[in-house]
């Protein structure tokens, strides 16, 4: 894999800027407002997030030279907050995988287990903040992809409620599922970057509040909320709930180290009890039936007419789309839009697509079930620690039910938070706390006790 | 079935219509970016409306009131809740290959239009209509879409909110559908939220079938298995009400004459060609189209329940209609002149209002806009100057001018001129020449012309017109012809 795509090629980061682990696609400095609460602090943004006149590539050859004209609301919001941006960072193809591996611009390294992978998709993300490069980074995550990484590189990642955070900018997948969230050292910084980010946003429609009836509360979660000062809040009397179906058959050495973040759970105050949710054995192939359809539209717009290289004008309109198509597409960006195009056709929707929202909504139930017995859910992040590199490249049916633990989240809508708990004889193991919608700070404030 | 009793069938004609209107609104469906059309191409975007990675669409509520307003007006149901559907295919004008539009939770659903044709009148059920995006617009350089040397975008258009309205299989006429379709552009301009003269603001797609004549009932109702198993074909490319009557004549005659030969009418799409009146078969295999549908998930539900409440609409034509007749004591014939449109409707009340209802309808619905149509012009151009309208009529209402002159002289030169009725009068000496200077006029006219006033004693007829003549002249055709007939007889008979 490293042979075929050495570190470097495609990339455009200045020979003198430390990147040893292959971890930007793009480096060009923008500094924010003079002050604010992240003055003098340094972000790295995933590459699916636009940035005015940064390319913005989504790991794509498709979009190699494609530079917005905007800036994603997130992007706005740090600079006004006083980040300075450093660059864009290494991801799998349009954020369809689980190692980084699918990039087009060759993988990243792991900074915390060498020769292993960061995780993914936002394995650039979280592999700079690991290394040391910047203070925090944004990624994205769709069914883990920020909470992967940030397991596998042994720093700590936030999946927002759908809605938290606005969406404006990030180059989607699968639009009902991803979330952008932020990858720092600790959960206090973590939370810093989501206050930065988080509140409504007049261009992404999800993220107004008045359309949520089911939430008793005025005016968005995020107003008036400052996640930053939940860190280290104390959580005596927190209630967890073990999620026993994500716990049974995850590798040994990940349960063992999740038991002993359990146990200072426990020390510090909370109560621990387990919970099953039964909707979980079908959630992996609800979400990847949801995603792939989502994403055979969501991708539809890279054609060759306006992104990536031309289909050239012989044969007519669709022989020129798909010249345009096999030629900038990976094979797992292909893979996905292929089985997500025949999820939605006529005669086979009832049968995959309506049956993964039958399953997204039985899964709902069950989380709002097991929120009565408890404030938290837990389980580990990953059901293993970090594959070496090119390792599963080659095998994408292990790779899907490594998300077993991640996607349930994103299915529900929910907020989530992965936190180190320590290493494996193979790198770094993770805990996830699950919140209800909108829960953050309590999984702030339970993040920050494992600390 | 043989030739010999194919001829004999008696053949009713089918169609039902899916008509796409541009709403009108200050901005586009899903962005900020304005509707209004621009000369430079590509100039009223953003990244909403260009499809850019990672822009979000927001939808326009106003485009929704404005859908409601149609559903109000065709007494449609309003859902609790509307939402909005992706529909997937590759288009190069589809800056996302993908239509945002309604699906399962139409703004309106079964709603009905009534309009009359040929004295009668008809009601046309409208299954649906639904809330979408305009395309961009495709310009083919050096040929037609299969010849073009190559092919130029320009989104300018992409976004602006369209209704797409779905009627039954209810119309019997190719007639039918022009009358339907008039109608319809009336009711959307009186909502205000249509601009007939706007560029591809209608078009129309028409579905077009024969079935036995005797499968019709006698209510015009026809079942559908009748309707499934006769072969349709769809006419696309209509874009006026005079089009549409056209190119489904077209078919209907084509599919007859195809029936009547005992050949197959093809289950097809057919494309109008306005310029040589014919529909062409689209060479492109019709396959099966699967759109694959599915939630837009980055447009929440609109809960709508109660804006049918909340959203008022104008008075309709066909109430004005009635209104007028009643109030005014208008004619059938001027009533339904007056309320052509809602701005002549709404131009009458005013100079009604300021003046006497009788004047005002003779004025607006036969003068004025008989010279405003001489003119290829409407209301809306004089919509600024009704003040002037007013006058013009109120000089003709206290015998300030002749009506003649009034109409020829006055009217013309506001509408060409652009002056002001009284500048206009007064420059043209139009004031109604006073009795006195009549009758001095027609002391000189006898004096001057002491042969035709012979002639006149003679009983020749011919010398009493050409004595008025002679008096209209010199006052300059300010005098009443009938008070100079008057005048000139009172005179010659004391002679
Ligand atoms: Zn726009």
């Amino acid at each position: 894999m490293a042979a075929e795509n050495p570190p470097g090629d495609g990339r455009l980061v200045p020979d003198d800027f430390d990147d040893d682990h292959a971890a930007f696609l793009t480096v060009q400095r923008v500094a924010g407002a003079d002050d604010g609460p992240l003055d003098g602090a340094t972000v790295a943004v995933k590459d699916n997030i636009s940035t005015a006149d940064i390319r913005t590539t989504c790991g794509s050859a498709m979009l190699a030279d494609y530079v917005p004209p905007y800036d994603a609301t997130v992007v706005e919001r740090l600079k006004t907050a006083g980040a300075t941006v450093v660059g864009k960072t290494n991801m799998d193809e349009f954020g369809m995988g689980t190692t980084t591996e699918t990039s087009a611009f060759g993988p990243t390294d792991n900074p915390t287990a060498p020769g292993r992978v960061p995780g993914g998709s936002s394995g650039g993300s979280a592999a700079a903040v690991a290394a040391g490069q910047v203070d925090y980074a944004l990624g994205s995550d769709t069914g883990g992809s920020i909470r992967c990484p940030a397991a596998f590189c042994g720093v700590v990642g936030i999946k927002p409620t759908y809605g938290l955070v606005s969406r404006y900018g990030l180059v989607a997948y699968a639009n009902s599922l991803e979330q952008i969230g932020p990858i720092a050292r600790d959960v206090a910084g973590a939370a810093a970057l989501l206050d930065a980010i988080a509140g409504p946003d007049e261009h992404d429609a999800t993220t107004r509040h008045d359309t949520r009836e089911d939430l008793d509360v005025d005016g968005h979660p995020a107003d008036a909320t400052s996640y930053a000062d939940a860190a280290g809040g104390g959580i005596d009397g927190l209630s967890v709930g073990v999620v026993t179906d994500l716990v049974e058959g995850a590798d040994e050495a990940v349960v063992e180290r999740f038991e002993a973040a359990l146990d200072d759970l426990r020390a510090a105050g909370a109560t621990v009890h387990e919970v099953s949710l039964p909707s979980v054995e079908t959630a992996v192939q609800a979400y990847y039936v949801i995603a792939m359809s989502e994403a055979s539209s969501n991708l539809a717009r890279f054609d060759g007419v306006r992104y990536g290289q031309s289909g050239g004008y012989d044969g007519d309109w669709n022989e020129s789309f798909a010249t345009a198509r096999e030629a900038g597409f990976g094979e797992e960006v292909k893979r996905r839009v292929l089985l997500g195009t025949y999820a939605l056709s006529a005669g086979y929707h009832d049968k995959y697509y309506r049956q993964a929202q039958d399953a997204r909504a039985w899964l709902k139930q069950d989380f709002d079930e097991a929120f009565e017995t408890a404030d938290v859910l837990a389980s580990p992040t990953m059901p293993v620690p970090p594959f070496e590199l090119g390792e599963s490249l080659d095998d994408p049916l292990r790779m899907y039910l490594a998300d077993a633990n991640t996607v349930p989240v994103n299915l529900a809508n929910l907020p989530a938070i992965s936190v180190p708990a320590g290493e494996t004889d193979r790198g770094p193991a993770a805990l996830q706390l699950i919140g209800p919608a909108f829960g953050e700070e309590r999984l702030v404030r339970a993040g920050s006790a494992l600390e | 079935m043989t030739a010999q009793t194919a001829q004999a069938r008696d053949l009713a004609t089918v169609i039902g219509l899916e008509v796409h209107v541009q709403l009108e609104t200050d901005t586009k469906i899903f962005c900020g970016c304005s509707t209004e059309p621009a000369d430079e191409p590509n100039s009223r975007t953003c990244p909403v409306c260009l499809g850019l990675p990672g822009a979000l669409p927001v939808l326009n509520e106003a485009a929704v009131e404005a859908a409601v307003k149609v559903g109000k007006a065709i007494d449609a149901d309003i859902p609790v809740e509307t939402r909005f559907h992706r529909k997937n295919y590759y288009y190069p004008d589809l800056p996302k290959d993908f239509q945002i539009t309604q699906y399962d939770a139409p703004i309106c659903q079964d709603g009905r239009l009534e309009f009359s044709v040929e004295g009668e009148d008809r009601a046309v059920a409208i299954r649906r209509a639904h809330l979408e995006e305009d395309p961009g617009s495709l310009q083919h350089v050096g040929g037609d879409i299969d010849t073009a040397d190559y092919t130029l975008v320009d989104y300018n258009r992409a976004g602006t909110p369209l209704m797409e309205i779905v009627t039954e299989p209810d119309f019997r006429s190719p007639g039918e559908v022009r009358a339907f379709l008039a109608k319809l552009e009336e009711v959307l301009e009186y909502l205000g939220v249509f601009d007939a003269t706007r560029d591809g603001s209608l078009r129309v797609d028409a579905n077009l079938s024969m079935v036995d004549a005797d499968a019709v009932a006698d209510d015009g109702a026809i079942d559908g298995s009748t309707l499934e198993s006769a072969n349709r074909t769809e006419v696309k490319n209509i874009s006026s009400h005079k089009g549409a009557e056209q190119a489904l004549a077209y078919e209907q005659s084509r599919q007859k004459n195809a029936i009547q030969r005992g050949a197959d009418v093809a289950q097809e799409t057919r494309h109008w060609d306005e310029s040589k009146g014919v529909t062409l078969s689209m060479r492109t295999k019709e396959e099966e189209k699967d759109y694959r549908y599915f939630r837009e998930a980055d447009l929440p539900p609109l809960r709508v329940a109660d804006w049918k409440k909340r959203i008022a609409i104008p008075e309709l034509p066909a109430a004005r209609r009635e209104r007028f007749r009643e109030a005014y004591g208008l004619s059938r014939e001027a009533a339904d002149k007056l309320t052509s449109t809602k701005q002549v409707a709404d131009f009458f009340e005013e100079v009604a209002e300021a003046f006497d209802p009788g004047l005002a309808a003779t004025w607006v619905a036969d003068e004025l806009l008989g010279e405003l149509n001489y003119r290829d012009m409407h209301v809306t151009d004089v919509e600024g100057r009704l003040d002037e309208v007013t006058r013009l009529v109120e000089l003709v209402a206290t015998d300030e001018i002749t009506a003649k002159n009034a109409h020829e002289t006055v009217l013309r030169g506001m509408l060409d001129g652009g002056e002001d009725p009284d500048t206009i009068v007064e420059r043209e000496g139009l004031g109604k020449t006073g009795d006195d200077e009549v009758a001095d006029a027609v002391r000189d006219a006898i004096e001057a012309n002491p042969d035709a006033v012979a002639d006149f004693h003679a009983g020749e007829d011919g010398a009493l017109n050409f004595l008025v003549g002679q008096v209209m002249q010199s006052t300059g055709g300010s005098a009443d012809p009938g008070t100079v007939n008057e005048l000139l007889r009172e005179a010659l008979a004391g002679d």
